[in-house]
C-alpha cells in the first residue's frame, strides 16, 4: 500500500487584497510506498513546501486528491495526526522555554509518546535539556524539531529541509537516523537542498519545477537520463580535431570535457586510440552523471523555458512526469559541469572523426 | 449562518477537548507567562493600581445622588481592569507572539485541535485573572466595609462571561496585528472605549439618555452591569437578560470572527 498518495494536486494561495492569487503547485502527482524514503527536490519557489504543507494537513488542496495512510490529512485530521510526525521548514517553538520543557509540552499533546528523554537522546540533544530554545544554535534547533517529530513514533514522517543549518556532523547523524527509522518501517518524505544527501538517502525522488514534477524515479533512473562525463588533458601534439570522438567535446585551454550517453563505447574508443597513438591522457576521469548535475540541468532548462514563456506564470510548461531524455540540444556550454569553463571561454568544437 | 456552514463543510470538525493536551499546552504557556516580566507586571500590578484610582474618582464625584455607592463603582471597575489588561490585552500579545514565532503552525501539525490550542494559550491568563478578580472583590468588599454580594450568581456570570468574551475578542483582534509591536497597539481602541463608555470609571447614568443607550451595546457594558447588579442588586429581570444577551452576542460575534479570520501563521 502507498503511505502517501498525491494526485493532480493544485494549490493556489488566495488573493490578498485585490492581488491575483498565486498558484504555487500546479499539477503534482506522486506516491510514496510504505517504508520508503522519498525526497522532493527543487529550487526555491518550486513548490516543495507548498506541497508538503498540504500533505501535513496544514492547508487544503485547491484541486486534486491527497491521502496520507488512506485519509485526507486536512478533513480527517484526527485520524491522521497521531500517526504522522512533522518537521516544518522553520521550527516554531517558544524561545523562552527550555529544551526539556518544549519536549514535555509536545509529548503532552501526543498519544503514545515515547519518553521525551529518549527522543532528545536520539537526536543528540540529551545534554542540552536545560538550555532555552533561544540559546540553541540553528543546527540544534533543527535537532530539537526532529526530536519532537519523532516523539509520537510516527508511521509517516515529513521532514522539510531537515538538515538546513546543520553542520556536516549533524547532517550525517540525521541521515543515519533517517535510515534507522526506515529500517523500522517508517515512511519518510523529505525535502532538501543537499542533492548528495537525497542521492544517498532516497529510495525514490521527484524533482519539482514551477509547481510541477519534472522528473521522478529512483536516483539512478533520474540520473540515467543525463549524459555521463569524460575528462582529460589534451595530449601534447594533438589537436582537438584529431580526437576519436563521435560527440561534441568542450575544450577549455587543454582541458577536454565530453558528455555522452554512451560512456562505455566512447571511453573504449578513446582508450584504444590513446594506446595506438601511444599518448597519455593525463587527469583522465570518467563517471556517470550525478544527481546534482541532473538537477542543475533540469533547473536550467526550466529557466530557459520560463524565459521563452515570457509571462513567467509557469503555465503551459508542458513537461511530463518521468525521466527526460533528449534534452541535450542546447550544446555543451549549457549545463552545470564544473569541468566546463563558466566564463564563456569555452571553446566549442566538434571532434569530428578523420 | 447557513452560508457559513456550507462553505465550511470541508473544514475539520471541532474535535473533543482533551484535558491532557490542554494541561500540557497550558503548563508551557504558564511557564512563558511567568518568564515574561512585563506582561506579568501589567497583569498583576496595574489592576490594583487602577482600582485605587477608580476609588478616588468615585469618592470625588458625587455619585450618591445617582443611587450608587463607592463600592458599587470600585468592585466592577477593578474586575473590568483585570479583564481588559490581564486577559484581553495580554492575550492579544500572546496569540500574536505565538503566531509570529510559528508556534501555532507547529502545534497544528500535532494532535491538538484548534480549539485546544487557542484555549490553552488563554488558560494561564484567565486563571490568573479569575484569581485576581476574586481577590479584588473580596478584598474590596472588606476594605470598603460592604456586605456579601446581593446576587452571587450574577457576579459569577459577569466574571465567567467576561473571561470568555475577552479571550475570544483577543483572538479575533490578534488577526489585525501583523507584528508583536502592533500587538501592543491593537488592544487600545477596545480598552479606551471600555474605560470611557462601559461604566468602569464613569457611571453611564451621568451621560445623556441617547448616549447611555448606545453605550449599553458595547461589549464591556453588560459585564459591568452584571457585576454591579451582583454586588448591590438593583437590576430587574429584563435588564439582566438584556445584559446576558449582549454579552453572549459579542462573544459569538468574536467567535465568528476568529473562525473566519484567525491567522495561524505569519503573513509572507
Amino acid at each position: 500500500m502507498d503511505a502517501i498518495e498525491v494526485e493532480g494536486l493544485k494549490r493556489r494561495y488566495a488573493a490578498d487584497k485585490g492581488g491575483e492569487g498565486f498558484e504555487a503547485v500546479s499539477d503534482v502527482t506522486f506516491s510514496v510506498r510504505e517504508g520508503e524514503i522519498f525526497a522532493l527536490l527543487g529550487t526555491n519557489g518550486a513548490g516543495k513546501t507548498s506541497t508538503v504543507e498540504v500533505l501535513e494537513g496544514l492547508a487544503p488542496a485547491t484541486e486534486g486528491r491527497v491521502r496520507v495512510l488512506g485519509f485526507d490529512p486536512f478533513t480527517e485530521r484526527a485520524q491522521v495526526r497521531p500517526r504522522t510526525g512533522v518537521m516544518l521548514q522553520e521550527g516554531g517553538f517558544p524561545s523562552e522555554l527550555t529544551v526539556a520543557e518544549t519536549a514535555r509540552m509536545w509529548a503532552g499533546v501526543t498519544s503514545e509518546a515515547r519518553p521525551e528523554r529518549e527522543a532528545l537522546d536520539m537526536v543528540g540533544l540529551g545534554r542540552r535539556v536545560d538550555v532555552r530554545v533561544k540559546q540553541l544554535s540553528g543546527g540544534e534547533k533543527r535537532r530539537l524539531d526532529l526530536a519532537l517529530a519523532l516523539i509520537g513514533q510516527p508511521e509517516v514522517l515529513f521532514l522539510d529541509e531537515p538538515t538546513t543549518g546543520m553542520d556536516p556532523e549533524g547532517r550525517r547523524d540525521t541521515a543515519e537516523l533517517v535510515r534507522e527509522l526506515r529500517a523500522q518501517g517508517t515512511t519518510v518524505l523529505l525535502t532538501t537542498h543537499y542533492l548528495e544527501e537525497a542521492e544517498q538517502l532516497a529510495d525514490r525522488l521527484a524533482i519539482m519545477q514551477a509547481g510541477r514534477v519534472v522528473a521522478a524515479g529512483t536516483p539512478e533512473q533520474v540520473v540515467a537520463a543525463r549524459p555521463s562525463r569524460i575528462g582529460f588533458r589534451l595530449p601534447h601534439g594533438v589537436e582537438p580535431e584529431q580526437l576519436p570522438l563521435s560527440v561534441k567535446a568542450a575544450v577549455t585551454g587543454r582541458r577536454v570535457s565530453v558528455k555522452t550517453h554512451a560512456l562505455q563505447q566512447e571511453l573504449t574508443e578513446l582508450l584504444v586510440w590513446a594506446r595506438d597513438r601511444d599518448v597519455e591522457l593525463e587527469g583522465l576521469h570518467a563517471r556517470s552523471a550525478s544527481l546534482e548535475e541532473a538537477f542543475l540541468e533540469i533547473a536550467q532548462e526550466g529557466h530557459i523555458r520560463a524565459a521563452a514563456d515570457g509571462d513567467g506564470s509557469g503555465d503551459g510548461v508542458g513537461v511530463g512526469v518521468g525521466p527526460r531524455t533528449g534534452g541535450e540540444a542546447g550544446g555543451v556550454t549549457r549545463g552545470s559541469g564544473a569541468v566546463q569553463g563558466q566564463d564563456g571561454r569555452t571553446d566549442d568544437r566538434t571532434g569530428a572523426r578523420a | 449562518m447557513s452560508a457559513v456552514t456550507t462553505e465550511r463543510a470541508a473544514a475539520p470538525r471541532v474535535a473533543r477537548i482533551s484535558t491532557k493536551r490542554l494541561a500540557a499546552l497550558g503548563r508551557a504557556e504558564l511557564t512563558l507567562l511567568l518568564r515574561n516580566r512585563s506582561a506579568l507586571f501589567v497583569a498583576l500590578l496595574l489592576p490594583i493600581a487602577m482600582t485605587f484610582s477608580i476609588k478616588s474618582a468615585a469618592e470625588q464625584a458625587d455619585i450618591s445622588e445617582l443611587g450608587l455607592s463607592v463600592g458599587s463603582m470600585v468592585l466592577p471597575g477593578s474586575v473590568g481592569v483585570v479583564l481588559l489588561f490581564a486577559v484581553y490585552s495580554n492575550l492579544v500579545g500572546v496569540y500574536v507572539a505565538r503566531r509570529e514565532e510559528l508556534v501555532l503552525k507547529r502545534l497544528r501539525t500535532g494532535e491538538a485541535n484548534d480549539l485546544e490550542i487557542l484555549s490553552a494559550g488563554a488558560l494561564p491568563s484567565v486563571a490568573l485573572g479569575v484569581a485576581q478578580s476574586v481577590l479584588l472583590l473580596v478584598g474590596g468588599a472588606v476594605l470598603l466595609d460592604m456586605g456579601a454580594p446581593e446576587r452571587l450568581d450574577l457576579v459569577v456570570a459577569g466574571v465567567v462571561l467576561g473571561m470568555v468574551m475577552m479571550t475570544v475578542l483577543a483572538a479575533a483582534s490578534a488577526s489585525f496585528a501583523r507584528t508583536t509591536e502592533m500587538a501592543q497597539l491593537i488592544p487600545m481602541p477596545m480598552m479606551l472605549v471600555s474605560f470611557a463608555a462601559s461604566g468602569l470609571f464613569v457611571p453611564l447614568e451621568v451621560f445623556p439618555d441617547t448616549l447611555e443607550n448606545v453605550c449599553r451595546w458595547l461589549p464591556m457594558t453588560p459585564i459591568t452591569d452584571l457585576l454591579r447588579a451582583g454586588v448591590t442588586g438593583g437590576l430587574d429581570g429584563t435588564a439582566t437578560l438584556r445584559a446576558l444577551g449582549i454579552a453572549v452576542a459579542w462573544t459569538l460575534l468574536g467567535a465568528y470572527g476568529v473562525r473566519r479570520r484567525f491567522r495561524w501563521e505569519p503573513r509572507r
